[in-house]
């Protein structure tokens, strides 16, 4: 049987990729131009039995949803600038008490209200940085309406094996693009689930570390009770000042998401004519589709030229772009904001090659002629 | 026979944080009576709060229980209720808590009619940060925050639990413990919103600064400025001046946020 294909806009394919993924519920509030999803999740979401609310504010719609997946939900709210900031406290919430979430972000300028229908990727530093406190973040920038689908998809997993809030960024630009999206077949995408506890009701912990850094979180309204707080916790899930403990988990919380096997199962890039480059750009979501085109032109001209693509922001891929800093002249870095994701390059190459970037915020995308240029000028 | 309390209370978990002379003990020991009374089973049972000294009373509950952020435990609450409609919700915190940083998500939990009861204990200040001010501090009177007097009006939490369309609007105070417990057991046996305000003490961060010389001068104030609803139908305005009324302030047949969803489903479904 032909599979079904669409011509769907980028908020739409993000609903659709979180029904893929088993979404039973929505926690949300209007803001541009994430907006979309949120229709898309109300028309959708009674049809298969799950639930839509629109809350009274951007910090209601997150705890809705905090609420909703400790009670077994799988749960998406989404947002935009000023939303995502007001979302920043129970992001923190989210990520202490372990509590699986997606958080859609579709990026435009700021800061506050700034241009509510233009785009930007001002977000980036915020998606890492954003709540109070240490933490680990994971963070997914799809760059087409297919990846829109599939990177939501992938959130989801993420969220549901490593426990914890995942978000999703990508800018108004394919948020509002309309293109082809080919369904994937049911089971053709991995989808996965929390894993239950595996020990009866009377010894769980909800933060029992002996099955590893994850521990397995149960529902409420099962037959495991349990104890969530957004303080330092023990174990058992009760408030703990004991300094090794929380030393313990604060550490736990960081490592889950950043040791090695982890980064190797959530990482993911795309390398585009990297082998025998000489300088090489990095370039993230819809500055992406640009920056490709720039680098076939600069092929065609004689220059060495290749593109790096995390579509994992958070954690940052440091290795492979410290390597590609060792063997290129030169990177370049293009951004819909004033530079950010260029200081977490040149953290990670430091002094191994050039450095440049290509900012733009008056709400037009970068275009591949201002990236031609920024290379030609740093080689 | 001693009413037994431990069966509620998780093992190990007391003693509670609050200072000698609190109230909200009080209220604790009328929320178990009142769950207790409804037959709830623990596993089909959550109890959310914020943050501040009576958010910390479901860590010692042992139910399915819920330490949210500063402010909001209702809309928590809201996401676990629609999520399962089967389970019953419950709500505690304090006036600051639940009427000053939550209070956007207070009304709109009262306007939704989503089934879930709030057991607000009102004791008129910020007590875990030290005695400030709060939505609910009488205008004059003296906290950390308001040295020369506090020069905001307060809110009446009941009215504006009403005002907002919440459909079972209950007051008591942690003087009239026998009350307690009945009309938290009739908010968790109404279909819809119930809001239980509790008026409460603080003897440590507010009862000192306003010239309460014991906790047994706080309970005597409880006791006389609370006028139950059907007492004060007889009486005049001059007689009700300071005065709060007390008991179910506040009824009314509503449909409620979950089931009027569960028939879109059903609508949608069967379409």
């Amino acid at each position: 049987m032909a599979k079904k294909i669409a011509l769907l806009q980028g908020n739409e394919a993000c609903a659709q990729g979180a029904l893929y993924a088993g979404c039973n519920f929505f926690g949300g509030y209007p803001i541009t131009p994430s907006t979309e999803i949120a229709e898309v999740m109300a028309g959708e979401l009674p049809k298969i039995g799950g639930k839509f609310i629109q809350m009274e504010d951007e910090i209601g719609a997150i705890a809705s949803i905090i609420g909703a997946s400790l009670a077994g939900s799988k749960v998406l709210t989404a947002s935009s600038g000023p939303g995502i900031s007001l979302k920043q406290e129970l992001i923190g919430y989210a990520c202490i008490a372990e509590v699986p979430c997606v958080i859609i972000n579709v990026m435009r300028g700021g800061p506050s209200t700034g241009m509510p229908t233009g785009p930007g990727q001002s977000d980036v530093m915020q998606a890492r940085w954003g709540t109070h406190g240490d933490h680990a973040a994971i963070a997914l920038c799809p760059a087409s309406c297919q990846e829109i689908f599939t990177e939501t998809v992938r959130a989801f997993n993420l969220a549901e094996k490593y426990r914890m809030p995942v978000q999703v960024l990508y800018d108004e630009i394919v948020g509002h693009m309309r293109e082809r999206i080919v369904f994937p077949e049911p089971g053709e995408l991995e989808v996965i689930d929390r894993p239950a506890p595996s020990v009866p009701p009377e010894k769980y912990k909800p933060f029992d570390t002996s099955f590893g850094d994850v521990p397995p979180l149960a529902a409420y309204g099962s037959d495991y009770r349990f104890h969530v707080t957004g303080l330092n916790k023990a174990e058992d899930g009760f408030p703990t000042t004991k300094a090794e403990l929380v030393d313990a988990e604060e550490r736990r919380q960081i490592r889950k998401v950043e040791c090695p096997e982890a980064r190797a199962d959530i990482e993911s890039n795309e390398e585009y004519l990297i082998d025998d480059a000489e300088v090489v750009v990095l370039a993230y979501g819809s500055t992406s589709r640009s920056a490709r085109y720039a680098v076939n032109e600069l092929r065609e001209q004689g220059i060495k030229a290749g593109m790096f693509r995390p579509i994992t922001l958070w954690p940052f891929p440091e290795k492979r772009v410290a390597q590609i800093g060792e063997q290129v002249k030169a990177i370049v870095v293009p951004e819909m904001n004033l530079g950010q994701m260029i200081f977490e390059v040149e953290r990670v190459v430091k002094n191994s090659c050039k450095l440049a970037g290509v900012h733009r915020v008056d709400g037009d995308p970068l275009t591949p002629s201002q990236i031609i240029d920024q290379v030609k000028e740093v080689l | 026979m001693a009413y037994d309390y431990e069966k509620s209370i998780r093992p190990g978990k007391l003693p509670h944080i609050w200072c000698p002379g609190c109230g909200h003990g009080i209220v604790m020991k009328g929320l178990i009576r009142a769950m207790d009374a409804c037959g709830l089973e623990k596993k089909n049972t959550a109890i959310v709060s914020g943050i501040g000294c009576a958010s910390r009373m479901p860590g010692y509950l042992d139910f399915n229980t819920l330490h949210t952020a500063h402010g909001r435990a209702a809309a928590f609450a809201t996401g676990i209720k629609m999520a399962k409609p089967e389970m019953t919700v419950i709500c505690c915190g304090g006036d600051g808590d639940g009427a000053a940083i939550g209070g956007n998500h207070f009304i709109h939990a009262c306007r939704r009619n989503i089934d879930m009861t709030y057991v607000l204990m009102n004791n008129y200040i910020y007590g875990m940060t030290g005695g400030q001010f709060s939505s609910s501090t009488p205008t004059g009177h003296l906290a950390s925050t308001t040295p020369y007097g506090n020069p905001d009006p307060c809110f009446d939490l009941a009215k504006l639990a009403i005002g907002a369309g919440a459909t079972f609007v209950a007051r008591t105070t942690a003087f009239h413990a026998n009350q307690i417990d009945k009309l938290i057991a009739e908010g968790i046996k109404h279909k819809g919103m119930a809001i239980i305000e509790v008026l409460d003490d603080c003897p440590t961060t507010y009862g000192r600064r306003n010239k309460f010389r014991s906790v047994v001068d706080m309970m005597k104030r409880l006791k006389e400025i609370a006028v139950p609803v059907t007492a004060a139908a007889k009486m005049t305005p001059e007689q009700l001046e300071g005065k709060t009324l007390t008991g179910v302030l506040h009824k009314e047949d509503r449909p409620e946020y979950c089931e009027n969803y569960a028939k879109i489903i059903a609508r949608v479904q069967g379409a």
